[in-house]
């Protein structure tokens, strides 16, 4: 028989994975071995510090181009990129995670399993302290991520995909206040999650016959071997692009791009505050990251074909996302609605087939989670006895009762509208500039006039908190503790920073955007 | 004979230039972030930045004197690099800047402490110490920079400040109102400086100095003219020069130390900087240089003719500001070595002008904020320090030997005798002209204000001299006045012609008269306008208006320019703004609004497909993943390349 061979792996280059993976596994045991009262400081502890030495690893392989684990992970310039971008990202939501000044016991349920609006539940959000299974849960769904922008064949990528969706389910689930509607997104993220993954494992199993389709070659549905056969003019086209449809949709739906975008407002709102920051910010950076990979490596070839589609996808979503945010009366839902149109801007990115379009891309979606982590610290911060107080009339005439955080989130408000020396005016730039170059005016003039309409929704409620008498409703802004300050701020000084001086971030992207096949 | 312009790098301690500007902007970030929990303290933090940044300036100047090249440059960072337009964030430190450095820095720092006692019984003196260091930080960048970007910041932050401190006094709509009027104005010169710098990166393609003085040589002259002229128009609007000259004296709404520091010291002789620093443009073009010494000519003559018919004590010092800038005008416009002299004037007046600013000040304090001069009279005998440091500055501004006026003056009249045509004789005459015109009006001002009788209004019972903390800086001033002038005009010169692109020859013309002559014919005049102004005012003056002749009701009335202003620019602006609303209202409303509703009912329709049910959200799913496998199969078909 054959000998069995194993593969090289190069541990330090996957280093980040295994720390975060490890660590979410100590995190398990914590919860088992440590008493109660110690572990959420261990835990969030173990967390940042776990964040913190996966980021360094990152930073310190900076020059690592290679692929390892057989054909599994490339560990390349988009990679390091983004994977430092979604530690950092992850590091400011951990902190929001584990906030328990604004809310007492945290943002997250005591007890997940009593009924909800019970009597008992009732009592647990009066101030017991929250879950700690919270940590494991978001350092598995950060490895997870990890791997999924590494991911270099189509069996991993499906495998991150999963490992980084399932805690997120769960975390979706495991608000404080506002039970029902909490776990009314976890089941509907859930079920749609998987609906959106089987259309991703059969796409994948379609690749796998179109590359076994080709004479002469091994079968496979690593990113060299789809390459290889996309270029050799094939034989069963059917099966590729078929294929490559369903691989799409199964992305497009965590990208949260329309028409894939159901999901986003109701998850969006129902999750608990931070866990949305979370999502808003780093899956959307492991999900470009993945559709990057999969379209600029393994179907560079077929570009002519997917550009179009994409691009009427890049475009729809967009629209979706700018018409509808105009009648949201919920920020929450306002803020997933203006998620759903960034998506959009970021495909524009995705279809620049260039290296300033891949550097584009990259810097957006940092730019764009610090912005969105700060806008979601201010929203935890805005609340009454009931929790926070998110429906847009309550936020009439915040200006004058807390100007100063009032100030902060008219800046990030102003930065999603695009207004110069934010990091919404650069980033927009980075990405409409080559997509421009590369011959897509078409999609760069929809970003534009859709982002005139959502600048309507944004300077709406600049308007509401600015201009309005506060009336008996407005709830009063919490004084965050250091956590939830220390996030807001970072993120409020990267979006001024990257809005003022972004040369040095697009430097690091455009000397970072050249994948490894 | 083309001369090339070189900075070299900067090394050493003045790496550190940037901290110039650093510590008054950091100041003023925490005075106006902190609130409330600085009022106690934040005056002295403003005063303790300005004199940090004096010493500093004092040690860089030192440390320049040592070196060879002594213009050096300090990149920070690429400021904006888009295309072909690449500005740097950098610094240019020379002779000329430096002496603005002390200039600003030093008069800066002993108006700050004047005005903590000036302003102690204010409820914003915080906010008010930080618009002042904010303005001294915009102003330090001003001269600092070493490209026009730059000087366009620190430019438009010297507005920014200049407007937030006249209308200091909210409460009051004059103050407001004199602020928008500053605005205003100095908009219309902002624009043509901004155009001028567009011109410089359209013709030249860059904007840095060094590479835009050595690229005139190759513009035509045409090209050379109207840029030159719309740097003029900036110039003209920031140090009130004709005819955008109306909105200086409104100014003096703002608190006595903002008149002395911003619209007498400092900021006014933005536009004096923006010439001199700009020589090898204004040299390139004999006609500009015409239409530079027109303006200060004929500028200098209305100051002087409208200073002498106004009653108001800080309005009669903002006119001869306007007038004495027309001075310095004159003097950068005559080109060679006269814009050294035109520097010299620049620094003696900001000494001698910022000492009279704060004396008037002073007079106010004592005379519970009266200003009026023909309510004055007699406080020599009550304000010693005030009247004795006052007299140094007026001695100084009418050119009386041998305080500094004489010495920084008298050059630039002489200077002007020596053009080489009969414009010798025009702009000559007209500055010994306005020499005389000078001394009467000042000395009608001096002599009001301390001497003959007493005119007060009833509630005044015993004037008092000021506190220490205000009369210090106004001796400190005083004895600038006094020796300033000889010290400047022997060393100052030939400091400056080592400025890179600045100097160079002189072309040397005999002048029309002798040097001699002029000298004392300068001083003749100048004798005999104080002698007449003595004449006239020692037995005091009626305290309501006179009637008066053609002349002087015209310069009351600003020689009618507010007037000329209202209908050649205010009437039909008016006109056109109705005429754009209307437009706006019917036109372009209409269709926006559409444009609105449409995107409005739109997004409501849109919104009832989020139904919140999973069953209608996988259907959706799944009708989007059916039309996009059928998009991309049509693709590949080739019914959508």
């Amino acid at each position: 028989m054959t000998e069995l061979k194993l593969p090289s792996i190069d541990y330090a280059a996957i280093s980040p994975i295994l720390i975060m993976l490890g660590t979410a596994l100590l995190g398990v045991l914590v919860e088992a071995l440590v008493p109660r009262r110690w572990r959420h400081v261990v835990q969030l502890t173990l967390a940042l510090l776990a964040v913190l030495a996966a980021l360094t690893m990152v930073v310190l392989s900076a020059d690592e181009r290679i692929i390892t684990a057989g054909q599994a992970l490339a560990i390349d310039g988009p990679t390091l990129f983004l994977q430092g971008a979604i530690l950092v990202l992850a590091a400011m939501a951990l902190l929001l995670i584990g906030d328990r000044s604004v809310e007492r016991g945290g943002a997250f349920v005591a007890q997940a399993a009593v009924t909800a609006e019970s009597a008992d539940d009732r009592r647990q959000a009066e101030g017991r302290n929250g879950l700690t299974e919270v940590y494991p849960l978001t350092t598995f769904a950060i490895g997870g991520m990890l791997i999924f922008v590494a991911a270099n064949d189509l069996l991993t990528m499906f495998i991150a995909l999963e490992v980084f969706s399932l805690p997120l389910y769960l975390l979706c689930a495991l608000a404080r206040r506002r039970r029902l509607l909490s776990q009314e997104a976890a089941m509907k993220y859930f079920l749609l999650g998987a609906y959106a993954s089987a259309f991703f494992l059969f796409g994948v199993a379609l690749i796998y016959g179109f590359t076994s389709g080709i004479p002469g070659r091994t079968a496979g549905v690593d990113f060299a071997t789809i390459h290889a056969a996309v270029g050799e003019s094939p034989a069963s086209p059917v099966l590729l692009f078929a294929g490559m449809a369903l691989l799409a949709i199964g992305l497009l739906f965590k990208a949260a791009a329309a028409p894939f975008h159901v999901w986003t407002p109701d998850v969006y709102q129902g999750a608990p505050t931070p866990v949305t920051g979370f999502m808003a910010a780093c899956t959307k950076v492991a999900a470009f990251g993945a559709l990057l990979r999969v379209f600029q490596v393994a179907f560079a070839d077929a570009n002519w074909d997917f550009t179009p589609v994409l691009g009427a996808v890049a475009v729809l979503t967009m629209l979706v996302g700018a018409v509808l945010a105009v009648t949201q009366t919920d920020i929450k839902r306002l803020l997933a609605y203006s998620s759903i149109a960034n998506a959009g801007y970021l495909l524009v990115g995705v279809l620049a087939p260039s290296r300033d379009g891949l550097a584009g891309t990259m810097f957006y979606l940092v730019a764009y989670g610090f912005s969105v982590l700060a806008a979601f610290a201010v929203v935890t911060l805005v609340r009454d006895d009931d929790g926070e107080a998110t429906h847009l009339s309550r936020w009439a005439g915040l200006g004058r009762r807390s100007p100063f955080f009032a100030a902060l989130f008219t800046f990030i408000l102003l930065a999603f509208a695009g207004i110069p020396l934010t990091s919404g005016f650069t980033s927009k730039f980075a990405i409409f500039g080559p997509a421009l170059e590369g011959g897509q005016a078409w999609l760069v003039i929809a970003g534009v006039l859709t982002s005139m309409i959502l600048a309507f929704p944004y300077l709406r409620v600049v308007v509401m908190m600015w201009l309005s008498e506060p009336g008996e409703s407005t709830p009063t802004v919490t004084v965050p503790g250091g956590l939830t300050s220390a996030a807001l701020m970072i993120g409020v000084l990267a979006t001024l920073v990257l809005g003022v001086a972004p040369a040095p971030l697009l430097d690091l992207a455009a000397g970072a955007a050249e994948f490894v096949r | 004979m083309e001369e090339t312009v070189e900075y070299a790098q900067a090394t050493g301690l003045l790496g550190g230039v940037w901290l110039l500007v650093a510590i008054p902007l950091i100041s003023a970030a925490i005075l106006l972030l902190l609130g409330r929990r600085a009022d106690r303290w934040g005056h002295w933090l403003g005063v303790a930045a300005i004199g940090a940044a004096f010493v500093l300036g004092l040690s860089f100047f030192f440390q320049l004197r040592g070196l060879e090249n002594k213009s050096v440059e300090l990149s920070l960072w690429d400021f904006i690099a888009v295309g072909d337009l690449r500005v740097d964030f950098g610094l240019l430190f020379d002779p000329l800047a430096a002496v603005f450095v002390l200039l600003i820095t030093g008069v800066g720092f002993l108006i700050h402490l004047y005005a903590v006692e000036y302003m102690a019984h204010d409820a914003g003196r915080r906010r008010f110490f930080a618009y002042f260091n904010l303005f001294v930080a915009a102003m330090l960048l001003l001269v600092l920079g070493n490209n026009y970007v730059m000087l366009y910041f620190g430019w438009e932050g010297v507005g920014l400040a200049s407007y937030l401190l006249i209308s200091f006094w909210t409460e009051r709509p004059s103050a407001a109102t004199a602020g928008k009027k500053a605005f205003l104005m100095n908009r219309v010169g902002d624009a043509g400086l901004a155009i001028g710098i567009f011109i410089m990166f359209a013709t030249l393609g860059t904007t840095q100095y060094d590479e835009v003085f050595n690229g005139v040589g190759a513009l035509t002259g045409t090209t050379v003219l109207v840029l030159g002229l719309l740097l003029l128009l900036g110039a003209a609007g920031k140090s009130g020069q004709f005819p955008l000259q109306a909105w200086l004296p409104d100014a003096m709404e703002g608190p006595t130390p903002v008149s002395a520091l911003i619209h007498a010291a400092t900021m006014v002789t933005a536009g004096v900087y923006l010439i001199a620093r700009s020589n090898p443009i204004f040299s390139a073009n004999s006609t500009l240089q015409l239409v530079v010494v027109s303006v200060g000519a004929l500028t200098l003559l209305i100051g002087c003719i409208i200073g002498a018919a106004k009653d108001d004590i800080k309005r009669v010092l903002a006119w001869s500001t306007v007038s004495q800038i027309g001075y310095m005008f004159l003097g950068v416009g005559l080109g060679g070595a006269a814009y050294a002299l035109a520097i010299v004037h620049l620094l003696a007046h900001g000494f001698f002008k910022a000492n009279m600013f704060l004396g008037a000040g002073s007079v106010m304090h004592g005379m519970k904020d009266q200003v009026d001069i023909r309510r004055f009279g007699g406080l020599s005998k009550y304000m010693k320090i005030t009247w004795l440091t006052f007299m140094m500055g007026w001695l100084a501004i009418i050119g009386m030997f041998p305080f500094s006026g004489f010495f920084s003056k008298e050059p630039i009249i002489v200077a002007a005798f020596e053009r080489e045509d009969w414009t010798a004789w025009l702009f000559g005459g007209a500055a010994l002209l306005g020499a005389g015109l000078t001394a009467f009006y000042m000395t009608r001002l001096f002599v009001l204000t301390f001497h003959g009788p007493q005119r007060w209004t009833e509630d005044i019972e015993h004037p008092h001299e000021s506190p220490k903390l205000m009369t210090i800086p106004l001796i400190l001033l005083a004895v600038g006045s006094v020796g300033a002038g000889f010290l400047l005009a022997t060393s100052v010169p030939d400091w400056l012609t080592e400025t890179a692109g600045l100097g160079g020859e002189h072309a040397e013309h005999e002048a029309v008269l002798s040097h001699t002559v002029i000298t004392i014919l300068s001083l003749l005049v100048t004798v005999l306008g104080a002698g007449l102004a003595w004449f006239l005012f020692r037995a005091g003056t009626a305290t309501a208006p006179q009637p008066a002749g053609v002349l002087v009701t015209a310069a009351r009335r600003n020689l009618y320019t507010d007037t000329v202003n209202e209908a050649v620019f205010e009437k039909p602006g008016i006109f056109l703004t109705r005429a754009l609303v209307y437009l706006d209202n019917r036109g372009i409303d209409g269709l926006v609004n559409g444009l609105a509703a449409a995107v409005g009912g739109g997004s409501g329709r849109l919104r009832r497909m989020q139904t919140g049910f999973v069953r209608s959200y996988a259907t959706s799913i799944l009708a989007g993943a059916l039309l996009v496998m059928a998009a991309f199969l049509a693709v590949q078909a080739g019914w959508l390349a």
